[in-house]
């Protein structure tokens, strides 16, 4: 079956509360992208970010390394404190590294964002149901791992707030956003981790 | 050695170490708490121009320092001999994109060790190191710590290689049982 079809069918059966569109909902929620230094977990929010970037040389995106997304925003975030960092990661990474969040509430750096994306679904390997489907809430382990700022968006009606929470700046922020399985957008992504860190150090140390 | 000639002597080796890497401009320490590495983790605590981690896995170490990293700055993962195994895939991540990675080991599991649980991963270290492109250099002897921190920070930093210093139990003393 072709990842396309198996999309359809997941997103036939998931729970009422999935029914965003990642490919509008992530760049609504985020706006002006060049605002930020991105970090993109792999598989999914790898292509949101390569898409919503033009592969820039302000995103570093995984195509591996699963779980990694979230403490490579910390130690980037902590580097750079005059700029905002936003990571982006799927439910899947996030759920695999359920411990940093508590490491990143410790540290609580202002100018850190984390966006969930949340299908209820490990897309990448062909759609099989992930525990966020089955009762498992992030934002709930977000707030309890200590991080303050934290929100839910599931409805076009909460994408301000998620937005006006990501760029807010006083805390470290965590949105969770639950979309529909639908396949990320159709786009190159750039899978030599070596030159792509070279472009995103060369970008942001060297031309200020 | 009386005991406290022995703490004393230890304690005069990690400050010589963390003064060492603060001179290398190193400003992220990450850990996973370790008595062997408790005065590098007390210093970062009390220093204002550092930031002190407290993870909860190893492998979030890795992650940290790549992100530092892409933003310019310098890190250090202080961990146990058991924490490496934590570590394998996300070196994947140090490997493939070739970052710096530097990480000081405390060893157990072999000098004298009384605790059997400890072998398994200890006498692993070093094969597991090497086979993710880790290069480890031993330390046995207190005078051996700097210059071999020294050595580690120059191919980690100006090299770009990933390096791990091994501070070995006969350096560090078997904990007793």
């Amino acid at each position: 079956m072709e990842t396309g079809s198996k999309a359809k069918a997941a997103a036939k059966v998931t729970a009422p509360q999935f029914v965003l569109d990642r490919c509008a909902a992530v760049p609504a929620l985020i706006g002006r992208q060049q605002d930020f230094l991105h970090i993109a977990g792999l598989a999914g929010t790898a292509y949101d970010i390569a898409a919503l970037t033009d592969n820039g040389t302000n995103c570093y995106a995984l195509a591996g390394a699963m779980g990694a997304a979230c403490m490579m925003g910390l130690g980037l975030a902590l580097a750079r404190p005059e700029r905002r960092v936003l990571v982006t990661t799927g439910d899947g990474e996030l759920l695999m590294s359920l411990g940093s969040l508590a490491a990143i509430a410790v540290m609580n750096p202002p100018n850190l964002s984390i966006l969930c994306v949340d299908n209820g679904h490990y897309g990448e390997t062909g759609y099989q149901v992930s525990h966020t489907s089955l009762g498992v809430d992030l934002e709930a382990i977000a707030q309890g791992s200590g991080i303050k700022l934290t929100r839910t968006v599931s409805t076009e009606t909460d994408i301000a707030e998620g937005a006006r929470i990501l760029r807010q700046g006083n805390a470290t922020a965590f949105v969770l956003l639950r979309v529909k399985p639908t396949d990320p957008p159709k786009t190159r992504l750039n899978l030599d981790g070596a030159a792509c860190r070279e472009v995103f150090r060369a970008s942001l140390l060297h031309s200020a | 050695m009386d005991p406290k000639t022995e703490i004393a002597g230890h304690a005069r080796w990690q400050d010589d170490l963390y003064d060492e890497l603060r001179r290398n401009g190193i400003t992220q320490f990450a850990y996973v708490p370790d008595a062997g590495h408790s005065v590098l983790i007390a210093r970062s605590l009390s220093d204002r121009d550092v930031h002190s981690i407290r993870l909860t896995t190893e492998e979030e170490g890795v992650a940290l320092l790549a992100g530092a990293d892409l933003g310019g700055g310098r890190g250090v993962l202080l961990m146990q001999s058991s924490g490496v195994g934590n570590c394998i895939n996300m070196l994947s991540l140090t490997k493939g994109s070739r970052f710096p990675f530097l990480t000081l080991v405390s060893m157990r599991g072999e000098f004298g060790e009384g605790n059997p649980w400890q072998f398994a991963m200890g006498q692993a270290v070093e094969p597991v190191l090497s086979a993710m492109g880790v290069i480890c250099l031993r330390a046995e002897r207190p005078e051996d710590v700097v210059p071999t921190t020294r050595a580690a920070i120059t191919m980690v930093f100006q090299s770009s290689q990933a390096v791990a210093v091994l501070l070995t139990q006969k350096l560090i003393g078997a904990k007793k049982f």
